[in-house]
């Protein structure tokens, strides 16, 4: 009778336990207002100042939750979104093409008619080309609904950064940094006759390859033929993507990248730069607030990349820095969609640009920026970002393409090489989708 | 009415282990049949619905992906070196201290440090030692007179492996240290007193006693040893990312690519249950092989 009894006071104390946690867990997320995931470790305090000011105004409590490393986010949400316990307001890291999962898998609110209210008031005051990134246009290839699934919270590029300091040791002016390539070669050589180490970037992080050699794609070849290009319609070994390919042997060929450039993580190369250890740096306008914290007295500027022809336009890669989405299926998704609006007016736009050194989506905000924002806010309109291009390239050529850079700047490949070698990875990923249709 | 009760003692006692059994369910063997059934199906991990693909996944991988034998091949290298110089290493270490070398225990210590490091922390030191500008290797090299071999080691094809691979069998033969310890502290020293009386040398002491009895150990080192090498991950992450290109690519880092990079969940559960083949048939022929020494 006893260890009967026993038997099932364990049995029921086991599931009282897991109905009871469940329950209480039901319990405080319908209590505490709206959750917001995010992933930006940098951002936590100013976001949970703003909530703070937001719920004296709204009587709204709003919940920042942080889950880094942003790896870790993204399985988190992947996870919540299999089990459909996505918060109110959440992030979406990743390719287009994943959003447009997230789309229509039914967890993403369309926002368009909240966009397009009071005639597209809260839509006009962003960048164009953040509001773009969470965009769907008709007949996208994701097939998506057409409309406007995200926020812009802040934007983003990435240029080339300049030392004024080690310019001036090498006898460069620090006023007129290089704007043409062949300036880039010219100082780059007279840095590295000073002993200076030229350019360093976080190229073991291959996106940030991919950044640098998609801007000069659009500068040799013009945005039709990289569309033309993702489409199928032109190979790989086309002689201007072989150009493409040959700015990294160049550079690679001249010394004028720091060593280890081909597995070195971007906090790495930041580090160098901001140790002034080398003189450019190609790297993202969230660099102003890491340079900040690691060397206060850092002179430096930012340019665009210097351009190679003068036949297009030099785009930069940007556009939206972060954004966040409204869980379609939230029951307080009239408040998430206010709080958003909210947080992207003028006054919390400046105050988290300030507190965070981030560019703001806001355009009205942009007065009230630090110089050195203001020099990578002069170049939004030339943005450039794979997810506001019709088409996306298939993530194993994107892989194959980066990869094969690196060996070229290791010298172990030829741009030819590696031309034929991308689009081979292209050609049987084009056939595969042509079989599973 | 006597099977009654003995059915209710039997009963009551599975009632004990039901918490314990249902998380092993749920946490264990739940997964582990996922994974099967996800790899004949296309699935980016996000959509509700999934697309049956068959074999396709595995054919593809089999005889369309170089880059994912060329990652098998990486983690064969650094296994290979592992189970020579770093279990050589490991034994005879562990030979010394089992012999009663001066300040035994300290080492013991000393080795058993860098297997409780985090990957990504050594990782982390080994970045800065390898680094190409100043990195404490090159500084060593060139205070050696050695300038001209001095480059950036991680960063470079032909270094670049060997390089993660002499990272992992230092922070790896602590494991191999204390387990060969264990088991030589395990031969019965009456043994070694007999040799001695029968006048057998040290040599012949170690081939004919030492290393027959330490079989089952080389054997237990041996597979784990396999198993933790093929399986690397956080120290490739912290150190090279999988380059340059595809040289220091492994298959952790190949199917977690496919799996987050690329939102193939299907692909990278192929993938994950071909690498578990691969690990399986290694572990067998490792045994057979253990077994005939053993017999002969």
């Amino acid at each position: 009778m006893t260890k009967r009894a026993v038997c099932m006071f364990c049995v029921g104390a086991f599931l009282s336990c897991i109905i009871g946690f469940i329950g209480c867990t039901r319990k405080a997320e319908k209590a505490t207002g709206i959750t917001v995931w995010h992933w930006m470790t940098d951002r936590q305090d100013a976001f949970n100042q703003l909530a703070e000011i937001y719920e004296k105004e709204k009587d709204i409590k709003i919940n920042f939750e942080l889950y880094a490393p942003s790896g870790a986010y993204t399985q988190k949400v992947m996870a919540a979104a299999q089990t459909n316990t996505l918060p109110d307001i959440f992030g979406i890291l990743g390719e287009k093409r994943i959003f447009a999962s997230f789309i229509k898998a039914g967890h993403v609110a369309d926002l368009t008619e909240e966009m397009d209210a009071r005639d597209g008031k809260w839509r006009g005051i962003f960048f164009s080309k953040a509001l773009d990134v969470n965009r769907f246009l008709s007949g996208n290839q994701f097939g998506v609904e057409p409309g406007i699934y995200g926020v812009p919270i802040d934007v983003t590029n990435i240029q080339v950064l300049y030392n004024k300091a080690l310019f001036r040791r090498a006898g460069l002016d620090s006023n007129r940094p290089p704007s043409t390539w062949k300036e880039f070669i010219r100082a780059g050589e007279k840095l590295k006759a000073a002993g200076i180490p030229v350019l360093v970037s976080g190229w073991g992080e291959i996106w940030l390859i991919d950044c640098f050699a998609s801007n000069y794609a659009f500068n040799i070849m013009g945005k039709e033929k990289v569309v033309a290009t993702i489409r199928g319609d032109v190979p790989y070994t086309d002689p201007d993507w072989i150009r493409v390919f040959s700015i990294f042997k160049e550079i690679s060929e001249k010394e004028l990248l720091a060593q280890g450039v081909v597995t070195m993580v971007n906090k790495t190369a930041e580090q160098i730069f901001a140790n002034e250890r080398a003189a450019f740096a190609f790297n993202g306008s969230w660099c102003v607030n890491v340079y900040k914290g690691m060397n206060p007295a850092l002179e430096y500027g930012a340019i665009p990349p210097p351009k190679i022809s003068d036949k297009y336009p030099m785009a930069i890669w940007g556009g939206a820095g972060s954004s966040f989405m409204v869980n379609v299926k939230s029951e307080k998704r009239e408040n998430a969609v206010e709080f958003l609006r909210w947080l992207t007016t003028k006054k919390q736009q400046v105050f988290l640009a300030k507190s965070t050194q981030n560019l703001p989506s806001n355009k009205y905000s942009l007065a009230e920026i630090p110089p050195i924002l203001a020099e990578f806010a002069d170049d939004m309109d030339r943005t450039t970002h794979p997810g506001i291009l019709p088409v996306a390239e298939f993530p194993r050529v994107i892989e194959s393409f980066n990869k094969g850079i690196q060996s070229i700047i290791t010298g172990e490949k030829t741009p030819e090489q590696i031309a034929k070698e991308v689009q081979k990875v292209k050609d049987r990923e084009i056939k595969s989708q042509r079989l599973e249709r | 009415m006597v099977a009654k009760e003995r059915f209710k003692a039997i009963f009551g006692n599975y009632l004990f282990i039901l918490p314990a059994l249902g998380m092993f369910l749920i946490f264990s063997v739940y997964p582990f049949f996922k994974v099967f059934q996800l790899s004949v199906f296309q699935w980016d991990g996000i959509m509700p619905t999934m697309k049956f693909v068959g074999l396709s996944h595995f054919k593809d991988i089999l005889f369309r992906n170089p880059t994912w034998w060329q990652s098998v091949g990486n983690g064969a290298y650094i296994t290979f070196l592992a189970l020579t110089f770093q279990n050589c290493l490991a034994f005879v270490l562990a030979l010394l201290v089992d012999r009663g070398i001066k300040g035994g225990k300290i080492y013991r210590v000393i080795f058993y440090l860098p297997p409780i490091l985090s990957g990504i922390v050594v990782g982390l030191i080994w970045n800065w030692i390898y680094n190409g500008d100043y990195g404490l290797l090159n500084y060593a090299l060139k205070a050696l007179g050695l300038a001209g071999i001095q480059r950036a080691w991680l960063a470079e094809p032909k270094t670049a492996l060997t390089s993660v691979a002499i990272i992992h069998m230092w922070r790896g033969f602590g494991w191999g240290f204390i387990i060969m310890l264990a088991g030589l502290q395990n031969i019965p020293r009456e043994l070694y007193e007999a040799a001695k009386v029968d006048g057998a040398n040290k040599w012949q002491m170690l081939r004919r006693i030492t290393v027959p009895l330490m079989i089952p150990v080389f054997v237990l080192v041996s597979i784990l040893t396999i198993l933790g090498c093929m399986q690397i991950y956080a120290l490739i992450v912290a150190t090279t990312g999988g380059g340059p290109g595809y040289h220091t690519e492994v298959p952790v880092t190949r199917i977690i690519s496919s799996m987050l990079g690329q939102s193939q969940f299907g692909y990278a559960c192929a993938m994950g249950i071909l690498f578990g083949l691969i690990l399986l048939t290694a572990s067998m022929i490792q045994l057979r092989i253990s077994r005939r020494i053993k017999q002969e």
